[in-house]
């Protein structure tokens, strides 16, 4: 296989990871390094750099639809992107220290939680509005539109939200990809702020969060273009493709479908951390 | 001058930011396409070698060796350099938010996004420990 065979073949790969990450809305990231190193033998070192620039594309590129519709707070978001950047740079810096082998295992961990998280039904918290003094000093309250109008809400719980943040940059800077799930975690569960509002704001987070980390991996050689080169080219088209089928899909049984092809990956990914052949 | 800071609301904020992101990733991928093809070009017929991991040489590490490598139309630091500007479209947005915050008279919030700022420099320059 020469050169131009094989970027086709990842760039392919890309397109088809960026689409279905968009669709079940785990991100292509998750899904692009097993990929790479399962099915292309590529260095999982290699997966990561070239996945992290593909996650800042398309963070970046859904943030112009996603303020559009009015969900997103950039003063929540911007708050917790302290957290997630240190955990991002201090992740970053963790990844360069520990084998490869202990990368794949959690990184098949955290695939399996992301699988069985995104095939549970997403629900609509209904919650009181109770303002919380730190939250209030720190301006994260505000409206989001509905179909009945603007509704109100009020953050709540700032410190363990701040904490989950610090534990998704860490992630994120570990594996390469934007840890969406547990940033809406700590937004929705935590702080018990609205879900559209949580995971619009999450994916405009996720691109300063990989930018904290790429900075690192870029400084230490693990971002090859002649790779990085096809799978963001790939993601991208293949992510903003699949947001616009999104919108007319019935996404949930793709979603268990998905789940299901993402939990084989993740135990193949564990299984190679343990045995040491990756 | 209070018309002006007036004129400065979350939402128009936003939309600026927003268009900001889409510019930076089109014309980064447009850059990495360019660099792309010269690199395909060039190299095309070779074997990849993704396999065992070697790190990157010093000039495709550095922004400074990125932007010189590139300027000679290298295909592979061109490729780089439109990843240097994918990496920086994030950054771009945090600065731009520092004088988003000061023109809303926020200053609570122009400290918040100058520790951002300087987190994301701290990375870009090195990230050494």
């Amino acid at each position: 296989m020469n050169i131009i065979e094989f970027t086709l073949l990842v760039w392919v790969s890309s397109l088809l990871a960026g689409f279905v990450g968009s669709l079940t809305g785990l991100g292509g990231g998750i899904i692009i390094t097993p990929l790479l190193t399962l099915a292309l033998g590529v260095d999982i070192r290699y997966a990561i750099g070239a996945t992290l620039v593909s996650v800042i594309a398309t963070s970046s590129g859904a943030a112009a639809a996603y303020v559009r519709e009015g969900f997103s707070n950039i003063r929540i978001g911007m708050f917790l992107e302290i957290a997630t950047t240190l955990g991002a740079v201090t992740g970053a810096l963790f990844a360069t220290k520990i084998s490869t082998g202990t990368i794949s295992m959690i990184f098949g961990l955290v695939l399996l939680y992301s699988a069985y998280a995104s095939s549970r039904p997403r629900h609509e918290r209904v919650g009181d509005c109770q303002p919380d003094p730190l939250a209030s000093r720190l301006k994260m309250n505000g409206s989001y539109p509905t179909p009945d109008g603007p509704k109100a809400y009020c953050a709540k719980a700032v410190p363990s939200g701040f904490s989950l943040m610090f534990g998704a940059g860490i992630l994120s800077g570990l594996l390469g990809i934007g840890s969406g799930a547990v940033k809406v975690i700590a937004m929705d569960q935590a702080m018990g702020i609205p879900f559209k509002v949580s995971t619009t704001t999450s994916n405009f987070m996720i691109g300063v969060t990989a930018a904290a980390s790429a900075g690192v991996y870029l400084g230490r050689g693990y971002i090859d273009p002649g790779l990085a080169m096809p799978v963001m080219l790939g993601v991208v088209v293949g992510s903003l493709v699949g947001a616009r089928v999104l919108t007319r899909a019935k996404t949930r049984w793709l979603r268990l479908l998905f789940g299901l092809a993402i939990g084989i990956m993740a135990i193949e990914m564990i299984y190679h951390g343990l045995t040491g052949r990756l | 001058m209070a018309k002006q800071t007036l004129h400065w609301t979350d939402q128009y904020v936003e939309d600026l930011i927003g268009n900001l992101l889409r510019v930076g990733v089109t014309v980064a991928a447009g850059v990495v396409l360019f660099g792309g093809s010269i690199y395909l070009v060039r190299h095309g017929l070779a074997a990849p070698h993704y396999r065992v991991f070697v790190g990157e040489p010093a000039d495709l590490r550095s922004v400074s060796g990125i932007v010189r490598d590139a300027l000679a139309l290298r295909g592979r630091s061109l490729i780089q350099l439109g990843l240097l500007l994918l990496i920086a479209t994030p950054v771009a947005r945090v600065a731009f938010s520092v004088a988003a915050f000061a023109m809303q008279r926020d200053r609570l919030y122009v400290v918040v996004a100058l520790i951002v700022l300087a987190v994301l420099m701290y990375s870009l320059t090195g990230g050494r420990a």
